[in-house]
């Protein structure tokens, strides 16, 4: 038996074993693919570089604190994400077709992707375990208030829950409500308020009295 | 519930693998998983309504893993222990710790034979109709509910036939929550084989699945 | 296909458990499965809708218990041996075994900027004019297909309404396969909770996907 073949049945490992045998699984493609030359070792360390320490929510906050100020940028978000984002130099990679969602009283937008794990990389990043875990996909969909309260979150019952699974390479981020108490923040310090969570809908945006 | 266990139409499990001479148990230890779950069901008093939602529920990922007698154990286990006849920590070292809860009855050799004969008859009396008859199309509920039920998701929202008025039944979803038997009519209904899977599906198939009256909706 | 990967509306899964801190990467070896995936769609290797469809190819019982990376990693071996890129035996070495056939250009670090900051639409020029409009109320057609498709199992048969128009985008189903783009027009449909789940359901839950023109149909 092959050794690629033998590894199909190896998911009965506790995880310590796996995780050195996937060292060395992803190892071997590494040397391979680097050996026969398709990649450069520098490409490799470059995009662990970059959406390890470079590419996050950082970006997201960035476009949501401009659109709680800025009422011409907030309307472009919401009619055309990918150029709203593309003109504060965000897109490229699960950003080429953004759509932003913007949460009111009465409306709670919530992302998932049932299928898989598509994720608005160019504004938040990559996704976190959880998002891409089966308990968020099986039930986003069909128990968000379930989920939300696994959060620690409770919405009044008659608000609406949109959730939106993205099956094709829309890319969604939810533009959470401004919090109450943030009269005059430059967009820098409404930035610090503006959560991963809160751009997924699983969250909210930190209160003011986080900043003081 | 939704779980791992509701996987009709599912693909990539790859072939059929029948094995050739399989015995009746693959080992020592099957043998005893499969008596002491009939047996410790007399002294626990549960249904088997309630034995299958043990086994149902758990994380897909576990179900689609264990061995059908891996997932028949875990179940015994846990069904042992929410009626505090077992402990965690009595299954840990594999002795008694503390007393025994008094149980009402146990299965003792001479029984096994006359229970077994005797099995376990679900149709049950009652004084009300049926409202559905041979012939009468209906559509299967869009009902996703997180206990025990048996109605598969693939039929669910889907229109068939009548086949058979099979009679009064117990009704699991009941029986296997604690609610009572709470007995409903059953039905075999049909559906075509295009209906369930598409235009695309064998024109020559029908699927039928026996459903209770609440599983269905008139047309 | 009706992969393991089609879970939404599953249950057993237990409570959604976000970890505080997360790393991006929990190890090392995490970041360098994510890194080979990138490099491979730059160096155009294969196309997303290939990998995907790989991926959920796997046998449910595999699909469900590998971790996240792990199933990237394993989906990477899997496509490295169907397109040639290695073969077992070098997969086992953990490094390539001569004679071998060198790649055409290598995959450089610029390269990775230049996907990264800009990518490559999904977005292609109409075949025609679009069937629908926003507004319409369509079913999503019950398919059943074997290969990849973007259309959950928990939407099928089910009726929606447009929500938008998307615009043409490449067809997975088609992609997937290598059978060329073939794009189609791409909506937003929005499904009311009740239809979906069933009337116990929260009555103020709504769900958006998005679908492409084949898989819808008028009601």
């Amino acid at each position: 038996m092959t050794h690629a073949h033998n590894h199909g049945h190896d998911f009965h490992h506790e995880h310590g074993s796996e995780l050195s045998e996937m060292q060395l699984r992803t190892l071997a493609i590494e040397t391979i693919l680097l050996e026969k030359g398709y990649i450069e070792q520098a490409a490799i360390d470059e995009l662990i570089e970059t959406y390890e320490k470079k590419i996050g929510p950082r970006n997201g906050a960035q476009v949501v604190a401009k659109a709680w100020v800025d009422p011409k940028f907030r309307k472009w978000l919401l009619e055309d994400g990918t150029a709203a984002i593309g003109s504060l130099g965000f897109g490229g990679r699960s950003g080429n077709h953004l759509v932003a969602l913007e949460n009111t009283p009465l409306l709670h937008n919530m992302v998932v992707c049932t299928l898989c794990s598509c994720y608005p990389w160019a504004v938040l990043g990559l996704p976190p375990l959880w998002y891409k875990s089966a308990p968020y996909r099986s039930r986003a969909v069909a128990d968000p208030r379930g989920v939300l309260k696994d959060f620690g979150i409770e919405l009044p019952k008659d608000t609406e829950i949109r959730v939106w699974d993205s099956t094709a390479e829309l890319r969604y981020m939810v533009v959470p409500m401004r919090p109450a108490g943030t009269e005059g923040w430059s967009e820098e310090k409404l930035a610090d308020l503006v959560t991963r969570d809160s751009m997924i809908g699983t969250g909210f945006p930190k209160s003011p009295k986080y900043l003081k | 519930m939704n779980g791992g266990q509701d996987i009709g139409g599912m693909d990539g499990f790859g072939p059929v693998q029948p094995e050739p001479n399989e015995p009746v148990f693959h080992s020592q230890w099957e043998k005893r998983a499969f008596a002491l779950t009939l047996a410790a069901g007399v002294a626990g008093g549960w249904n088997i309504d309630m034995s299958r939602f043990a086994r149902e529920n758990r994380p897909p990922n576990e179900y689609l893993t264990m061995s059908y007698y891996q997932i028949w154990f875990a179940a015994l286990e846990a069904m042992l222990k929410e009626r505090a006849l077992v402990s965690d920590d009595e299954i840990a070292v594999g002795q008694t710790l503390k007393a025994p809860k008094p149980v009402s009855c146990i299965l003792k050799a001479d029984d096994v034979a006359r229970v077994l004969y005797h099995g376990d008859p679900t149709e049950r009396e009652t004084k009300t109709k049926p409202a559905f008859k041979a012939g009468d199309r209906v559509r299967a509920k869009m009902m996703n509910p997180v206990t025990h039920t048996r109605l598969p998701r693939y039929v669910r929202g889907h229109l068939g036939t009548i086949d058979r008025v099979i009679g009064c039944h117990v009704f699991p979803d009941s029986n296997a929550a604690g609610a009572g038997e709470n007995p409903q009519w059953l039905y075999t209904v049909r559906f075509d084989g295009g209906e369930l899977w598409g235009a695309d599906a064998d024109p020559s198939v029908t699927v039928s699945v026996d459903a209770w009256e609440p599983y269905l909706l008139p047309t | 296909m009706n992969s393991a990967a089609d879970m939404g509306g599953m249950h057993g899964f237990g409570p959604v458990v976000p970890e505080k801190n997360e790393p991006v990467f929990h190890e090392e070896w995490e970041g360098h499965s994510f890194a080979l995936n990138m490099v491979t769609g730059v160096a155009n290797l294969w196309n997303i809708d290939a990998f995907r469809f790989k991926r959920e190819s796997l046998p449910p019982p595999e699909y469900l218990n590998l971790s996240y990376y792990g199933l990237w990693t394993r989906t990477l071996e899997l496509m490295m041996l169907e397109y040639g890129i290695a073969t077992p035996e070098e997969l086992k070495a953990g490094h390539a075994i001569a004679p071998f056939k060198q790649a055409p250009r290598a995959v450089t670090a610029a390269d990775c900027d230049n996907m990264v900051r800009c990518a490559r639409p999904f977005s292609r020029p109409a075949p025609g004019p679009a069937l629908f409009k926003v507004g319409d109320k369509v079913r999503a057609k019950n398919m059943h297909p074997k290969h990849h498709t973007r259309l959950p199992r928990y939407t099928r048969g089910h009726v929606g309404e447009i929500a938008r128009i998307v615009g043409c985008h490449v067809f997975p189903d088609s992609n997937a396969s290598n059978l060329g783009e073939d794009p189609h027009w791409l909506y937003t449909v929005r499904f009311d909770g009740h239809e979906l789940w069933g009337a116990d359901s929260d009555p103020k839950v709504r769900v958006c996907i998005e679908a492409w023109e084949p898989y819808l149909e008028k009601p």
